[in-house]
């Protein structure tokens, strides 16, 4: 088979999935729905490996395949082809999403086992590694809009899966209307880019950009700031990343998937694959990166005061996707996309963790009531601990390498990326401790009365089912969590999921460490082989630094932690009274949602109900519709008069008419 | 004998028939002067019938009488109705279609 043809295979399996499970909903037996899901994506998975496997046997100057299966449309100059291309980016990303994505399946079906929508569940999901793969298989402009549109759609899908709840719908709402307006900037973007290039396809639009347009040439630079538009809201950057921390009302699997793993992920890949453009664009290039610097910033420091466990680490993905941006906008692509690899198996390990935790509770979600959980979770734990030491970057952990080689490049970039290069330590220390603030507030101190329970053998029960953000009381039919709850300790699919992660997030640093064994570096040069910015560092006195002011920086965070939160928790109480406005501002997310809302929402709404009252009910309601209504009446009224119903008139009046008709005539002749 | 006599008759039917319709208030009436316009008329077709010396006029006749006889059918049986419910047999009174 050749290697696009491994590619189509790997978009067709998960396609396959979720048709068979959502036509057959109702007669799949028992929880077959979820092997049906979980085999078609681990399929899609086996088909990655063959594209990789036969992608390395083209010579490295040959690994850019592109394959269209048919011509949708070819018009006014615009060639619809549904086309994807193959190279080690793609390949790459294939490999991440459906690899990650079949473990959380298998997750998955344990975790959602007593839920009534349970095959509901999996075709949404199979769609959505569907919509995902799309998005990174792409060939050309406008099947890359069609998967990023779908990729929307299917997290809208995910995020209210528990429909009846109305925290959760708001949320699907919120993350779909803000990934709208990043659709409309990639659209707008493609535009921009199109008009010059006169092709959608990617490796035409790559290798007539450099002739077609001057570095820092207006319309280009248009074109990619849009593009980070749509990056920014699918990644979830500032100012467009409100709708991540709510997107938490999914399923914990999902947030795995979704909003940690893959779907977060599109904004960097996406400036990776558009890294031409971007280059002749310096000025998009560094907005890029100071969002993303930004982001992890204020991300990390949101993370600190949060309570519930699942936004802890929604907040933490917020702040790891901006090392990523901020690594492919000053041109460290390699390391981005390895950071992209290392995050995704620590981050869905942590969040299969916090699933196991929030099992164990019994839909709990609030760090507040969760205490020395070690004992009763042990399993969970030491994947917490692995998770916790990958996302920290300590050493040998994988995340230890992919983020301290980020900031290496921003570094040798110089002159003013040297303050990125300070914010991303300072976020590393932050992530260091806010990590295990949250490890530290559930697994050590007393042991609460569900953990005592569990040590005891009996798996803590809900007497009510209860919305974690609200409080309102569920009940437990389709629409809603279902009855019983799972911990990894107790379910073997998880637990095989989480090992496979955990043994990703320990090891999977390894594969690139600098002046060692560089595959990535490697692996993905065809596709950069045009970049200046590619080729790896020269300073290695910078190197040792930074992975030495890393490594100290992570552990001096976790130590701060512990001291706080295991020995002296009153320290945690006694700063949080003395540094009040402090406190308050991160608490409140630095008041962004509030920010939104005062800028757009309301304008928006002022401006519709100003609207309504003016022009739709003055000008369309009375003057358009009530005019032609009232034309009609009064017409009509006219011609009723006429029929009064006697019967000697109408002849009478039709015997006078023939009459004149006829003397017409006659006096004509 | 000219032409003109028999239509001169013809038009004196008609106009008999069309101002009993117009005249007259009892449905039974009104029918029967219909039938005295239709064979104004018919006498009208006959007359340019032997004017012309081909039978296409008398064809027309015979039509226009087997219309009428329809008609009448029609027409009485909605006397006949009309009458059955006790409704007022007055043309001028059964006006509820006015609008």
């Amino acid at each position: 088979m050749t290697t696009t043809t491994f590619g189509w295979l790997v978009l067709l399996f998960p396609l396959l999935g979720t048709l068979i499970i959502a036509s057959g909903y109702r007669v799949l037996p028992g929880r077959s729905a979820g092997v049906i899901g979980t085999s078609a994506i681990g399929l899609a998975f086996l088909a990655a490996l063959g594209a990789l496997i036969s992608l390395q046997s083209h010579s490295p100057a040959h690994r850019e395949l592109a394959s269209s299966l048919w011509n949708y449309a070819n018009t006014v100059g615009v060639n619809a082809e549904v086309a994807i291309l193959v190279d080690p980016l793609s390949v790459f990303m294939i490999l991440i999403v459906s690899g990650i994505s079949s473990m959380i399946h298998l997750y998955s079906i344990s975790y959602l086992d007593a839920d009534r929508g349970f095959a509901r569940y999996f075709a949404y999901l199979n769609f959505f590694v569907f919509s995902m793969l799309l998005l990174v298989l792409a060939g050309n402009f406008l099947l890359l809009i069609v998967g990023w549109a779908f990729v929307g759609a299917a997290s809208y899908l995910l995020i209210s899966f528990w429909y009846r709840r109305t925290t959760a719908t708001r949320a699907g709402i919120k993350a779909f209307v803000i990934n709208v307006v990043g659709d409309a900037g990639l659209v707008l973007g493609t535009y921009f880019i199109f008009k010059h290039t006169h092709t959608l396809d990617f490796l035409a639009t790559f290798n007539a950009a450099p002739h077609v347009f001057h570095s820092g040439e207006a319309d280009i630079v248009a074109g990619c700031l849009l593009l980070l538009v749509g990056a920014i809201a699918k990644s979830a950057q500032i100012p467009l990343h409100t709708w991540l921390p709510d997107a938490m009302e999914g399923p914990t699997p999902v947030s795995a998937l979704i909003h940690a793993a893959t779907m977060v992920t599109a904004g960097v890949y996406l400036i990776a694959r558009m890294h031409v453009l971007y280059e002749l664009a310096p000025a998009a290039q560094d907005t890029g990166a100071v969002i993303g610097a930004v982001t992890l910033l204020l991300a990390g420091t949101i993370a600190l005061v949060q309570t519930d466990i699942k936004r802890v680490i929604a907040y933490s993905t917020m702040s790891q996707i901006g090392y990523m941006i901020m690594g492919v906008s000053v041109g460290a692509y390699a390391a981005g996309m390895f950071h992209l690899m290392t995050h995704a198996f620590f981050k869905a390990l942590l969040f299969m963790g916090a699933g196991s935790i929030i099992g164990a509770m019994a839909g709990e979600q609030s760090l507040q009531k969760m205490s020395g959980f070690r004992k009763a979770l042990p399993f969970t734990f030491a994947c917490f601990i692995i998770g916790g030491l990958a996302l920290s970057g300590i050493p040998p952990f994988s995340g230890f390498f992919s983020k301290d080689e980020i900031l290496l490049v921003t570094g040798e970039r110089g002159g003013w990326h040297w303050i990125l290069y300070v914010m991303g330590y300072m976020g590393a220390f932050l992530t260091a401790i806010y990590t295990f603030r949250m490890i530290f507030r559930a697994f050590y101190g007393d042991p609460v009365a569900e953990a005592r329970e569990l040590e005891a053998g009996y798996l803590h029960h809900a007497e009510v089912p209860t919305n974690p953000a609200t409080g309102e009381v569920e009940d437990t039919d389709v629409g809603f969590p279902g009855p019983h709850h799972t911990i990894a300790e107790r379910a073997l699919p998880m637990r095989v999921a989480m090992t496979v992660l955990a043994i990703g997030a320990i090891g999977a640093g390894l594969v690139q460490i600098p002046e060692v064994d560089d595959v990535i570096t490697t692996f993905l040069r065809p596709t950069f082989a045009g970049s200046p910015l590619y080729e790896p560092h020269t300073r290695d006195g910078l190197l040792i630094f930074g992975l030495i002011l890393g490594t100290v920086l992570g552990l001096s965070g976790i130590a701060i932690a512990y001291r706080i939160w295991v020995r002296r928790p009153s320290i945690a109480v006694t700063a949080r009274e003395r540094l009040a406005p402090v406190y308050e501002l991160f608490a409140h997310k630095w008041y962004f949602d509030e920010l939104i809302d005062a800028l757009v929402v309301r304008p928006a709404a002022a401006a519709g109900r100003f609207a309504t009252g003016t022009f739709e009910r003055v000008f369309v309601q009375d003057t358009l519709v009530g005019g032609s209504t009232g034309i009609v009446r009064a017409g009509s009224a006219a011609v009723r008069a006429v029929q009064s119903g006697f019967l000697r008139y109408y002849a009478a009046l039709l015997v006078l008419g023939v009459a004149g008709v006829s003397f017409y005539f006659l006096l004509q002749t | 004998m000219s032409i003109g006599w028999y239509l001169a008759v013809s038009a004196i039917v008609f106009a008999l028939g069309a101002a009993g319709v117009m005249v007259r208030r009892s449905p039974l009436v009104v029918l029967l002067c219909l039938e005295l316009m239709l064979n104004g008329a018919n006498l009208a077709l006959v007359a340019f019938s032997r004017m012309w010396g081909n039978g296409d006029g008398q064809i027309f006749a015979l039509v226009v009488m087997t219309v009428a006889a329809c008609e009448v059918c029609i027409g009485l049986g909605m006397v006949v109705a009309i009458y059955r419910r006790q409704l007022p047999i007055d043309v001028d009174e059964l006006r509820e279609l006015q609008g």
